[in-house]
């Protein structure tokens, strides 16, 4: 499941800091739960995160199994010019979700 | 001993004092519930929404074609389930409702319980109806079902031989083993919980209490959880629906 | 210190259940506690880490261990040349230390980052912020985690 929900404001003014709220879809299986019969349930979970203003890497984050499920992220960025962020969760087993959103900047 | 734990033929909890279980929960729990762009269940009400949207089933209709605009089609719809269905005579919960609908107008199979599909649609549906207060019918036609569902509520069972009112009503707000005892009122589902890490449905959270009491559990869906869902629904007739919630 | 958890399986005297609990080492706390220095080794490169300039938000007692709300802030003025680059977030008593890296610069504004993470156990949550002149700043808290009464699986 790919599901993302990117929360930011849709217009801010230069210069202004703007929170960025992020959820992604993800059971984060973390390795190390065992099955009723006691076989380990492998590690599935999201590696990396990054955040791009108009091509730009502004944030990152590496995830371990110790991020909860449905892991949230939330960070700050300075509403530099209008333009595109793009978000992108990359993770184990070749997962990968995107979300692009547009930012008006005054 | 044996005496203490009779259950009482008193009333239930006053309808004064009853207390929703987020106000046991933490200020960053009730935050994550309180805000959607954290609260990890708007993942699944997201997902509900495209379902809402996609044609299904050999009628090749979406919820959306008859239903049009949820918010508006949907609003109260929640807070009114388990409702009585005149076609099969006998009560319904959201779930059961989503399902006759993809049976019957969709030419659909049903979703299975649980399944992620069923939860998404609960919760999209769940939440236009957020804030009404609880209420369901309590008339001639759904007094059986609903005493039905009170007896369960008081009878004993399981291996601790202990019926539901004696955590929920008789000791609500005390602790059992570090962890405070809620008066379980179902105005947040289907609830994000923690201990799940999912989207979950009373059923599942029903199933998880009569496992607690070593207690034979029944399946998800069984008229048993109905009748039980319904009384409870009815115990917190007035309470603010807060679906979909998140509890720990 | 077993956790309640722990105390039960090994109690209760098993069923299939026990076979899938692995028992732990006798030494787990000395082990985990040298995990945690070596993480935090590896990020500092035995730099000294100094107490001050993070504030690490987590609360004190949480309803589930398994979705703890955490937000850690860094005093800076996140300019180019003075600026949180990475803030690093550790537990004490998982079974491997780290949580999450977050990397930031001066365009993030404000060095502060929030997420939630899993606290398998009663101890400490560390986070260390690398400045951009090659510093090191810390802060801890200790969490107690406590369980749910009424278990979905395992131990019936």
């Amino acid at each position: 499941m790919t599901r993302v929900v990117v929360n930011l404001p849709q217009r801010a003014r230069r210069g202004e800091i703007i929170e960025i709220r992020t959820l992604a879809g993800h059971a984060m299986e973390t390795g190390f739960r065992r099955t009723q019969l006691g076989e380990l349930v492998p590690r599935d979970i999201i590696t990396r995160f990054t955040c791009s203003y108009n091509g730009v890497e502004v944030f990152s984050a590496e995830l371990h199994p110790a991020v909860a499920a449905n892991p949230l992220i939330a960070f700050s960025t300075v509403a530099t010019e209008s333009g595109t962020l793009e978000f992108r969760w990359t993770g184990d087993n070749g997962y990968v979700a995107t979300h692009t959103a547009s930012i008006a900047v005054d | 001993m044996l005496l203490a734990l009779a259950c009482s033929a008193r009333a239930e909890i006053p309808l004064a004092e009853r207390r929703s279980g987020y106000a046991d929960m933490s200020p960053q729990t009730r935050a994550m519930q309180d805000d959607d762009a954290i609260n990890p269940a708007t993942l699944w009400v997201l997902d509900g929404e495209a379902l809402w949207m996609r044609k299904a089933g050999a009628a090749g209709l979406a919820c959306a074609d008859c239903h049009r605009n949820a918010r508006e089609s949907m609003k109260g719809a929640a807070a009114r389930h388990p409702a009585f269905d005149a076609s099969t005579g006998t009560i319904l919960n959201l779930e059961g409702r989503i399902n006759r609908c993809r049976t019957e107008r969709q030419q659909e199979k049903p979703l299975a319980y649980e399944s992620r599909e069923l939860l998404a649609l609960t919760a999209f549906v769940a939440r236009q109806s957020r804030g009404l207060p609880i209420d369901v019918e309590s008339s001639a036609r759904t007094r059986p079902l609903l005493e039905a569902g009170r007896a369960a509520f008081r009878r004993r069972q399981g291996q601790l031989d202990l019926a539901c009112a004696h955590c929920h009503d008789e000791r609500a707000g005390k602790r059992l083993a570090g962890t405070l005892i809620p008066q379980g009122h179902p105005t947040a589902y289907p609830v994000y919980r923690l201990e799940w890490q999912a989207v979950g449905s009373l059923h599942r959270r029903l199933r998880n209490c009569l496992v607690g009491i070593r207690a034979e559990p029944h399946a998800l869906g069984a008229r048993e959880y109905i009748e039980l869902e319904l009384y409870l629904m009815w115990r917190a007739r007035g309470m603010p629906l807060e679906a979909p919630g998140v509890r720990p | 210190m077993t956790t309640r958890r722990q105390f039960l399986v090994l109690a209760g005297g098993t069923l299939a259940g026990t076979a899938a609990q692995a028992q732990l080492p006798a030494n787990i706390e000395a082990l985990r506690k040298a995990a945690l220095a070596e993480a935090v080794r590896k990020v500092t490169g035995g730099a000294q880490v100094r107490a001050g300039r993070v504030k690490l938000d987590v609360p004190p007692l949480i309803d589930n261990g398994n979705t703890v709300p955490v937000s850690v802030e860094v005093e800076s003025p996140m300019t180019a040349i003075d600026h949180v680059k990475a803030i690093h977030v550790f537990t004490e008593k998982n079974p491997q230390p780290y949580v999450m890296t977050a990397r930031l610069g001066p365009r993030a504004g404000r060095a502060r980052v929030s997420t939630r993470a899993r606290i398998a156990d009663t101890g400490k949550v560390l986070a260390i912020a690398q400045m951009s002149d090659g510093s090191f700043w810390s802060d801890s808290v200790n969490v107690v985690v406590t369980l749910s009464a009424c278990l979905e699986d395992g131990l019936i």
